[in-house]
């Protein structure tokens, strides 16, 4: 039998064209033109080494960089819309005032290593769709609604829909991710960010984000989102339900993070079985919630 | 000497005038490898498309196949075609060459050879390649156990049936990289006018290359030349021979041109030396009270898919076998090391070779034996430790003075280890895991080819020559057949020679890492260098310092031993009358008429030196903390006594052990080359194989012991290696102190946060969270 195999080695990009539209509707009309041969080409933190790696061979690179109209940060009707061009290393301070502005800078710093975070793009995060990028998770938190547009119209696509699997999203091939809109949270909403990884700057292999409120000394309207430990972000709905109107403190915590551990469809990788991911949920999630009630 | 000066070789290093390989391929074209992604299997068929320049085995079946010796049966010798031909035995072997005019053109060619393979079911781990119906790596063999080595003194079950305490474990350590921030890489150009083929190679032994490519190629060594320029790292991975070097070599010759293989990261995480990836299970007999009576070891290593030239595969089992003792005095001794073929990367020594292992194993003896007798780990060492000097060991090593009981002492004393027991249990109460751990070693350095012969190695290395010149300015010229690649010793050895002339260091350039303009020598590697190259020059340095001082004797109508020679000058003690030494260096050329009958003219010396070798010592201390629920360790603290006699440049020393720490810490915690059961390497990238960031190294804290030894002429021993030795003991030790109230053992690195939290869910009763 015997098949025939490709060389397994590879650290060159294999050759590709590339265009610099000079604005939105050429981009647009660029992606429309090359559909599934076109792939944009935002901070390049996560595009450029796959295409190293030859993981990903597109045969033309639209780079919307140029495209200074898409890197904007506005707040309107309770909403904090991010431009897609934004890059990570400006929510390293918070952006808004508020949990909203200060969850975005607890998550920042853990974003790669520095010279990543000034390159690499909040929307090119999440067209990524790497199943532990902080951005993801966040807006998985948070249910971002997700504006697109591509050269036939717009649309707006809530987190859950938007993340499908690693790598994954709903975005069509001629659809550009123009913004993502994040709730600005109330004032007294808690909010805690954990995660873990083997070396500073290396992707988590578990990430858990909570907000919650405390109204009359019970935690209300309680999100859990996790990251690094399924093929997309997840949300813990069972574990949300159970801390529900619970007595903020160790017990309920506890409780919580056990429920998170146990609900969640883990995957194992060569860093750590399905099971290790269970017990890094179990443990951050705990962490995260006395985080929050200790510093928020 | 004994001064920290700062390093000659940083100042282009840090103002990006550095040249490495990769910077000087000009005009070459570009080599790619076609590697095979099976680990076992037979080629059926290689299909190059008409418009490539490709070769494979069938083109250079000219070239002799790499064939590693040892005199010994204990040892079979196996073969390695550069490149593969008829069978691939590991994901990653080359099986043929692509030449193109870009690296990414040759990587477009790469992709266009299909590789036909008839795949067979392949070997990965060591211990199941000793089973008997395991796939067998080489046919010729017939089975996968190419070192087979074995030593006893008699009494083994005599003194284990009579002793107290039996203490005995399995150990493994996983397999490694080296991983140099630059990878491997050459350049090989054929001079039409002369029709010699100069390598410019990163590599650790010009010389040796020279004459490996000469043997293979059929070629005369004169029509080659190796050179290295500045090399980003090696750390052993760059001491054994490439095959990609070899091919490079051919098809400039065959082309009459200049190619260029310059190595990536993914190249080298795969199909560069691996290390380490030993197997152990360990026995030791204890009297009552708690002298270590006897250890009966059985040692297995894997040694990947080949033998490596020129130390051989024989190097990781043979070290283990005849150092395993390390600084503990034992008579009883009863040891099997075999080293096994599987369908892995090949391996090489890696800084600091089997030590980190053996070390690891007699510390963890060490310290599960002191919890046996409910005794302090420092305490079981001092009534263990060598203290007589010189010393032999049970397999005959004879060790010179050291000061291993004072280390520990002092690494006791700077650890604070009452202190450190009290904020132990605090942090306990307060559920925090602290541990603190030990590791007590001997280095073995400047081995000379006496130790290297008792391995009865077809080559045979050790002695090193340094070709001396001072000029007629009075700036001296040193030669050496040594190859440092980051060590200091331009500075070091400028030092040395600079003290023994009256010059300054600065008035001293060594010359190194070109077979056309230094005599014949082995290369920087197992911490030899500044003992061994050291040596000679300091012979050569004395020959020209009594050539000085007889001119200026003559000169000054002095008596010869009322000469000195100091900052320049050679003067009559005790007056200011003298020459400088420029002007001696000048008359020495100029003047020949008027030196002493039967003097020559110039100053010129030639030396070589090959010592027995010399033990350096030292004593690690690491204090841990564990995070239970997610099995992370944090290194909070880490001490180091280092004994390795008389220090050259303290400021070089600490530099050594700076990098050789962090790398055993990284080989204690991170570091973890994998695979997967049909032999496909999971970690060919630096997302997945993970060297520690400054971010995860702790600060290093050194003390100096200088013990001087008359076993080096200069007083110095030879430590590059021992961070790397003595910090993975210390780490485990560490961890299992910390979670000594679980019982959980600790016999297996590196520790990473999973594995750890395995260990702790798998022990019964221990109130472990999860
Ligand atoms: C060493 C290293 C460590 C890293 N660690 C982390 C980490 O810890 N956490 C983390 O979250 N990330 C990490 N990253 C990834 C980094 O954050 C990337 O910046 C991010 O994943 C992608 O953003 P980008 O702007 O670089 O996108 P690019 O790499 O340019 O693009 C990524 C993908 O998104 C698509 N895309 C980009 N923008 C759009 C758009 N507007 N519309 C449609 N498609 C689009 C591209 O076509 C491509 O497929 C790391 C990267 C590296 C190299």
């Amino acid at each position: 039998m015997g098949v025939q195999y490709y060389n397994p080695a590879c650290m060159k990009p294999a050759s590709f064209d590339y265009l610099a539209p000079r604005s939105l509707e050429e981009a647009l009309d660029y992606l429309a033109e090359h559909g599934y041969e076109a792939k944009v080409l935002a901070g390049g933190q996560s595009l450029v080494p796959a295409m190293n790696f030859r993981l990903a061979r597109p045969a033309v690179l639209v780079d919307i960089n140029p495209l200074s109209e898409l890197d904007y940060l506005e707040e309107t009707d309770h909403r904090l819309r991010i431009g897609t061009l934004v890059r990570h290393s400006t929510f390293e301070k918070p952006v808004c005032q508020g949990p909203t502005g200060r969850l975005l800078a607890m998550a920042a710093r853990h974003v790669g290593h520095w010279p990543i975070r000034v390159r690499g793009t909040f929307g090119g995060s999440l067209a990524h769709a790497d199943p532990a990028a902080e951005w993801c998770v966040i807006a998985r938190l948070l249910d971002a609604d997700l504006v697109t547009r591509s050269s036939s119209g717009g649309r707006h696509i809530p987190a859950e829909m938007f993340f499908q699997t690693v790598f994954t999203t709903a975005l069509e091939p001629d659809e550009l991710l123009l913004e993502a809109r994040l709730p600005l949270l109330s004032s007294d909403t808690k909010v805690g960010f954990q995660q873990f990884s083997r070396r500073a700057g290396d992707f988590a292999l578990a990430m858990v984000a909570v907000a919650f409120q405390i109204e009359e000394g019970k935690v209300m309207n309680p999100r859990i989102a996790l990251g690094g430990v399924s093929d997309r972000p997840l949300r813990a709905p069972e574990a949300e339900q159970m801390i529900e109107g619970a007595d903020p403190g160790d017990p309920s915590f506890r409780a919580a993070a056990e429920t998170a551990a146990r609900e969640i469809e883990a995957i194992g990788d060569i860093h750590g079985s399905a099971s290790y991911r269970r017990d890094l949920v179990r443990a951050l999630t705990r962490r995260a919630f006395e985080q929050a009630i200790t510093i928020s | 000497m004994g001064r920290s000066l700062a390093r000659f070789e940083d100042p282009p290093l840090l103002t990006g005038d550095g040249r490495f390989v990769a910077d000087l391929n000009q005009g070459a074209r570009f080599l790619r490898f076609v590697r095979s992604p099976i680990a076992h299997g037979r080629i059926r068929s290689v299909e190059i498309p008409d418009h490539l320049t490709a070769f494979t085995a069938e083109d250079l079946h000219e070239v002799s196949p790499i064939r590693p010796l040892l005199h010994r049966e204990d040892y079979l010798p196996i073969e390695q075609p550069v490149l593969a031909s008829q069978k691939v035995r590991y994901v990653g072997e080359p099986v043929a060459v692509v030449v193109a005019d870009s690296p990414e053109a040759a990587e477009d060619a790469a992709e266009q050879v299909y590789v036909d393979i008839q795949p067979d079911r392949p070997v990965v781990n060591a211990l199941s390649a000793l089973e008997t119906n395991a796939p067998v790596v080489h046919d010729l063999v017939g089975h996968n156990v190419v070192v087979d080595a074995c030593f006893e003194t008699g009494q083994v079950a005599e003194v284990f049936s009579s002793a107290d305490e039996i203490v005995q474990f399995d150990l493994r350590s996983q397999r490694q990289n080296a991983l140099p921030l630059e990878a491997r890489g050459s350049i090989a150009s054929y001079d039409r006018r002369t029709g010699r083929i100069t390598l410019i190679a990163s590599v650790q032994s010009p010389h040796v290359v020279r004459t490996i490519l000469a043997d293979l190629l059929d070629l005369p060594e004169s029509d080659l030349r190796v050179v290295v320029p500045d090399v980003g790292g090696a750390f052993g991975q760059k001491f054994c021979l490439a095959p990609e070097d070899v091919v490079a070599t051919w098809v400039a010759g065959r082309l009459r041109a200049t190619v260029s293989w310059i190595e990536d990261r993914r190249e080298n995480l795969m199909s560069s030396f691996h290390s380490r990836d030993h197997h152990y299970r360990i026995r030791g007999a204890f009297s009552s009270e708690a002298r270590l009576l006897a250890v009966d070891a059985d040692l297995v290593c894997n040694i990947g898919a080949y033998s490596c030239y020129p130390v051989t595969c024989g190097v990781e089992p043979l070290m283990a076998l005849a150092e395993f003792p390390g600084p503990y005095d034992f008579r009883t001794y009863r040891v099997r090391s075999r080293g096994v073929t599987t369908n892995t990367c090949p391996m090489a020594p890696y800084r600091g070779v089997s030590r980190p292992v053996i070390t690891l194993a007699m510390e963890r003896l060490m310290d599960k034996a002191a919890a046996r007798f409910g005794m302090e780990s420092v305490e079981i060492r001092r009534r263990n430790l060598i203290a007589d000097f010189p010393y032999t060991s049970v397999t005959g090593l004879v060790y010179d003075e050291g000061s291993y009981l004072e280390s520990v002492n002092l690494a006791a004393e700077k650890i604070d280890l009452d202190d450190f027991r009290r904020r132990q249990q605090a942090a306990l109460d307060q559920g925090r895991r602290l541990g603190v751990g030990f590791s007590v070693f001997s280095e073995r350095t400047g081995y000379g080819t006496s130790a290297f012969a008792a391995r009865s190695m077809d080559v045979t290395p050790g002695f090193e020559t340094v070709d001396m010149t001072m000029d007629p300015s009075g700036n001296v010229e040193a030669r050496l057949g040594a190859s440092p690649h980051g060590q200091g010793l331009e500075t070091t050895l400028a030092q040395l020679i600079g003290d023994r002339l009256g010059v300054d260091p600065s008035r001293v350039r060594i010359v190194h890492s070109d077979t056309d303009r230094t005599p014949y020598g082995w290369g920087t590697f197992a911490s030899r260098s500044l003992v061994i190259a050291g040596g000679a020059a300091r012979l050569a340095s004395d020959f020209l310092r009594d050539k000085l001082v007889a001119i200026a004797a003559a000169e000054l109508e002095a008596a010869p031993e009322d000469i000195v020679v100091r900052d320049g000058r050679a003067t009559v003690v005790g007056t200011d009358t003298g020459l400088e030494v420029a002007e001696i260096a000048r008359l020495s050329y100029h003047s020949s008429h008027r030196l002493s009958a039967g003097m020559d003219p110039g100053l010129t010396s030639t030396a070589t030196y090959n010592p027995a070798g010399t033990f350096s010592n030292a004593c690690h201390a690491a204090i841990v903390e564990v995070d239970e629920e997610t099995g992370a360790v944090r290194v909070e603290r880490f001490v180091v006594v280092e004994d390795a006699g008389r220090l050259i440049n303290p400021m070089i020393v600490d530099g050594q052990l700076h990098g050789g720490i962090t790398q055993g810490i990284a080989g204690a915690l991170y570091e973890e080359i994998r695979y997967d059961e049909e032999g496909n390497i999971l970690t060919t990238s630096l997302m997945d194989f993970l060297p520690p960031t400054m971010a995860e190294i702790p600060n290093i804290e050194i003390h100096h012991l200088e013990t001087i030894s008359d076993a080096t002429i200069t007083g110095a021993k030879g430590l590059g290696e021992g961070g790397t030795i003595g910090a993975p003991a210390a780490i485990a030790n560490a961890v299992a102190d910390a979670l000594r109230p679980l019982e959980v053992e600790i016999d297996e690195l590196p520790i990473t946060p999973a594995r750890l939290r395995r260990l702790l869910k798998s022990v019964e009763g221990g109130k472990v969270i999860g």
